[in-house]
């Protein structure tokens, strides 16, 4: 009998990220713009996919140029065997698929790609992950997506960039949804925006309400420049 | 909660290269996992107990090695180490900072018995 010591030095979810890697790879190719957007339950991600959906369509039938646009996915991931999301999606025109996690807390990027498997990416120009409500394991898995973004709403608090760090930490965008609740609710915005500053300086910020539709005009117009920029971009 | 998918990760990582070896039996796994990395790691030995059983790593222990997170101000370049909470640049006190390590989070080696013939 011997002992010895293997060296491996491999990243523990080094799966996980080949996978998203992929994931990005197929989707840049059919040129479809990617988003996982995540936040707490009941922060409003449905309610904001639902608007910008609404909003995009207002554009469209006021510049024809945005016709094109319009075609957007939803992957909809819950930890429970429901599609309440996924059939308000259906409802109002866009393909949905609802995917059951089993339990698990978050999306991954093997769920993800099953997920792209059952929409026609062909006629996509965006496809919008909306992930397991929760703000912690959601941070640790890629999915391969173009960005990440993060809904926080104003009756969660204002602390929530100290306590839930890590997923603030790997953001390009931050939604700040429920706005038009700021007179009810204590929330500090200077002490919110502090914490978010340390952990990613400089985030670009949408304030909205996807309940009046505040603010929700900047986000679309950002969403459809990116979705826009990826289409111009020939490699 | 996801520390279920990520102890089956180790398992596999650690079989793969177990058999790699013509190992017996694994007796260590060396895990690197950086300060800000959001892993608990009783749940990963709650879970790996379970998981391993019946393997080559069935009764191999786990050793966690924690690194620090270290951010770097990008204002004024200072380097420092984070405490427990977040804390802006100790230099110029501005919270305008890079997370230079702290995130990192993998299989550094095992340890493996061979059978001598």
């Amino acid at each position: 009998m011997s002992s010895m010591r293997v060296p491996i030095i491999e990243k523990i979810l080094d799966a996980n990220d080949q996978v998203a890697a992929m994931n990005q790879q197929l989707l840049t190719s059919k040129k479809v713009y990617s988003i996982n957007l995540m936040a707490s339950p009941g922060a409003g991600k449905t309610s904001l996919i639902l608007e910008t959906i609404r909003v995009l369509r207002e554009f469209s039938s006021k510049d024809a140029c945005f016709l094109s646009l319009l075609r957007i996915g939803v992957i909809e991931g819950d930890t429970a065997p429901v599609t309440i999301d996924a059939d308000k999606v259906l409802a109002v025109g866009m393909p949905a698929v609802q995917i059951n996690t089993g339990g698990n807390c978050h999306l991954d990027a093997i769920m993800v790609r099953q997920g792209m498997e059952k929409l026609p990416l062909d006629q996509l120009d965006l496809v919008i992950v909306e992930n397991v409500g929760n703000l912690v394991c959601p941070a640790a898995f890629k999915l391969g997506t173009h960005a990440n973004v993060l809904i926080a709403s104003i009756p969660e608090g204002d602390d929530k960039p100290y306590k839930y760090p890590n997923i603030y930490r790997n953001l390009d965008v931050l939604i700040v949804n429920k706005i038009d609740l700021l007179p009810y609710i204590p929330f500090d915005m200077d002490y919110f925006r502090q914490g978010v500053e340390i952990l990613n300086p400089g985030l670009l910020t949408f304030p909205v309400s996807a309940k009046t539709g505040e603010g929700i005009h900047a986000w679309v117009s950002w969403l459809t420049q990116r979705v826009r920029d990826l289409k111009k971009n020939d490699r | 909660m996801h520390e279920l998918a990520v102890t089956e990760s180790i398992l596999s990582i650690a079989l793969k290269h177990a058999r790699q070896a013509n190992a017996s039996r694994v007796t260590d796994i060396y895990i690197v996992l950086g300060q800000l990395s959001t892993i608990v790691d009783d749940s990963v030995q709650f879970y790996w107990d379970m998981i391993s059983e019946g393997t080559l790593c069935s009764d191999a222990e786990l050793h966690f090695q924690r690194t620090p997170a270290k951010l770097l101000c990008l204002d004024c370049a200072t380097e420092y180490t984070l405490d427990t909470d977040l804390t802006a640049c100790p230099n110029c006190h501005n919270a305008h900072v890079k997370v230079v390590s702290g995130e990192e989070f993998f299989l550094d080696s095992i340890a493996i018995e061979k059978d001598t013939e």
